[in-house]
């Protein structure tokens, strides 16, 4: 892969930070985007811009088209059986809050139980929490081992017959674990528990394959995988589509209003009340391009490379602790320096240009556990190269000098 | 920006080793204060005496070496103030984070205004301002009587 010619693709990569080039390392937090991405938002609007769904002149077919072959390719990019099992929201954790809240009303009530895990992103432990407080239900944790990583142990011994449904990061945005959620969704699948997989991180990383996977729901960030901010995907099986609630009402998902009566529209249009997020879904389909010009499994084994050598490189300072060690990771490498708050971290090393996040990552349950109240993370996109973590690791050791480390 | 102003020597010495952590004894004021978006933490104790004076002040916490420090410099300067004058300092340095790079207070010696400005370069920094403010809102907080969240 050229990567030199892959990164000038994103334009952001153009400007100086603090006078030095940018070395981008959060894209955990949300990528950069590229080229191809931004012009089309600005065509679409300079071309075939109108509401979609609705209006019968020529404008309103351009723009319903440009949107409805998103979803075809979004359908065809994690291999779902059917178009209409792809629903464009506002985030992944609109995609999340939504099953929550169909799903939960539907048939969670009072005493019964849903797995989640302790590595949960607050996306996807706080809507079960509403529906815990709201239908006096109970959600039970999954531990993590001492790796940072989940075993499929640990959710096995809390399914019983009051479990239903369980709720399970793809890949921890802090330990960088990769569960085994086809291990899990086969062990669901035997006392018929639906399975949702917050997919944030591991959708711009490897391969999705739905149908393979066997989960019943698997909710996308966008604008992790190079593509515009304010919108998600959630991926449901259509059994559960034709069932479910509606999660807001509005205009464009009804089928028939009176007085008295409102019926619904056949999914997807039944989850999508509103005016959606038009131009953001028609230029995701360039995300989708972008990302399929290069290869999901080119990409793949390209940034595990890059982990690998960040990993051996930052073990080899014996002031920087790494947090969690999984088997399986990906992408991640959460951190920290011991006499230097991740905070401080993170300013100095944006005075190098290298901007990385730090905090809880939201995933406070997991910090508690852990027992650090903060951590620093670096994490890779496909702009990133080994020169950036030689940059980073710099940086680091500036942060030490103005510590007097 | 410059880095050198915001990791000033005092700073780091503060941060490092603050002053007056844990409970004071006898407390009668107290308040928490905490930045939900990063964790950091800071619980301020203080005793106020009949006369309205801080006659003695401490903090427990945890953060980044900004908040630390500026928890540290607070109980410094504040112990032996009273009431109001507490009130005029805080409000001092909240304008001094934000707007004034210099701070206007009569009854402080060299040393303390030396070492309150220490605390100015975070202006510098917009992400980090509020590292530097919490432990002063939380003392707003305990003199007040409340208990405060930033």
């Amino acid at each position: 892969m050229n990567i030199k010619e892959i990164k000038s693709e994103f334009p952001i990569f153009k400007q100086k930070i603090n006078g030095k080039p940018l070395i981008y390392l959060d894209s955990a937090n949300s990528s950069q985007k590229p080229k191809s991405v931004i012009n089309k938002t600005s065509s679409f609007y300079e071309n075939d811009f109108s509401n979609v769904g609705r209006s019968v002149h020529s404008l309103a077919v351009k723009a319903t088209n440009r949107f409805e072959e998103t979803r075809d390719k979004v359908k065809n990019y994690i291999n779902a059986k059917q178009r209409e099992e792809i629903i464009f929201t506002k985030g992944a954790t609109e995609a999340i809050n939504l099953v929550a809240s169909s799903f939960g009303d539907m048939y969670i009530k009072e005493g019964d139980e849903i797995i989640i895990t302790e590595l949960e992103h607050h996306s996807n432990y706080i809507p079960w929490h509403f529906i815990r407080q709201k239908n006096k239900a109970i959600i039970k944790f999954a531990e993590v081992n001492e790796k940072g990583e989940v075993e499929i142990d640990e959710i096995k011994k809390l399914i019983n017959n009051k479990t239903k449904i369980i709720a399970i990061t793809h890949l921890s945005n802090v330990t960088g674990a990769i569960t085994p959620i086809k291990k899990i969704v086969d062990l669901a699948k035997t006392k018929n528990i639906p399975v949702l997989v917050d997919g944030c991180q591991a959708a711009p990383h490897f391969k999705l394959d739905m149908q393979e996977l066997g989960c019943d729901f698997y909710a996308i960030s966008c604008h992790k995988m190079y593509g515009p901010t304010g919108l998600g995907i959630l991926y449901a099986k259509k059994k559960w589509l034709d069932i479910l609630p509606p999660y807001q009402g509005g205009g464009g998902m009804i089928d028939e209003v009176t007085k008295n009566i409102v019926t619904f529209a056949p999914t997807p249009t039944k989850f999508e009340a509103g005016t959606l997020q038009t131009a953001q879904v028609v230029a995701f389909n360039e995300s989708i391009k972008f990302i399929e010009n290069l290869g999901i499994n080119n990409i793949s084994t390209y940034e595990n490379m890059i982990l690998e050598y960040g990993l051996e490189k930052l073990k080899k300072n014996n002031s920087i602790s790494i947090i969690g060690d999984p088997k399986e990771k990906g992408s991640v490498i959460s951190f920290t320096i011991k006499g230097i708050h991740p905070h401080d971290i993170a300013t100095i090393l944006d005075d190098d240009g290298v901007a990385i996040r730090a905090g809880h990552h939201c995933c406070q349950i997991l910090h508690d556990k852990l027992g650090v109240p903060a951590t620093a993370r670096a994490s890779i996109g496909i702009y990133n190269s080994k020169e950036d973590i030689d940059i980073l690791c710099q940086a680091i050791d500036n942060c030490k000098k103005v510590f007097q480390i | 920006m410059e880095l050198k102003e915001l990791y000033q020597e005092i700073i780091l010495d503060h941060g490092k080793n603050p002053k007056n952590k844990g409970q004071c004894d006898n407390f009668n004021r107290q308040a928490k204060g905490h930045n939900p978006l990063c964790g950091d933490k800071v619980h301020i104790y203080l005793k106020l005496n009949k006369d309205q004076e801080v006659d003695d002040i401490s903090f427990e916490g945890e953060g980044c070496a900004i908040s630390l420090a500026s928890a540290s410099i607070l109980t410094e300067i504040i112990k032996g103030k009273n009431f109001n004058n507490s009130k005029k300092i805080i409000k001092n340095f909240l304008n001094m984070v934000k707007n004034e790079s210099k701070i206007a207070i009569n009854n402080l010696t060299k040393d303390q205004q030396t070492t309150i400005m220490s605390l100015s370069g975070v202006k510098q920094f917009p992400m980090r301002v509020k590292c530097a403010t919490m432990a002063w809102h939380t003392l707003t907080s305990a003199l007040e009587g409340k208990e405060k969240n930033e």
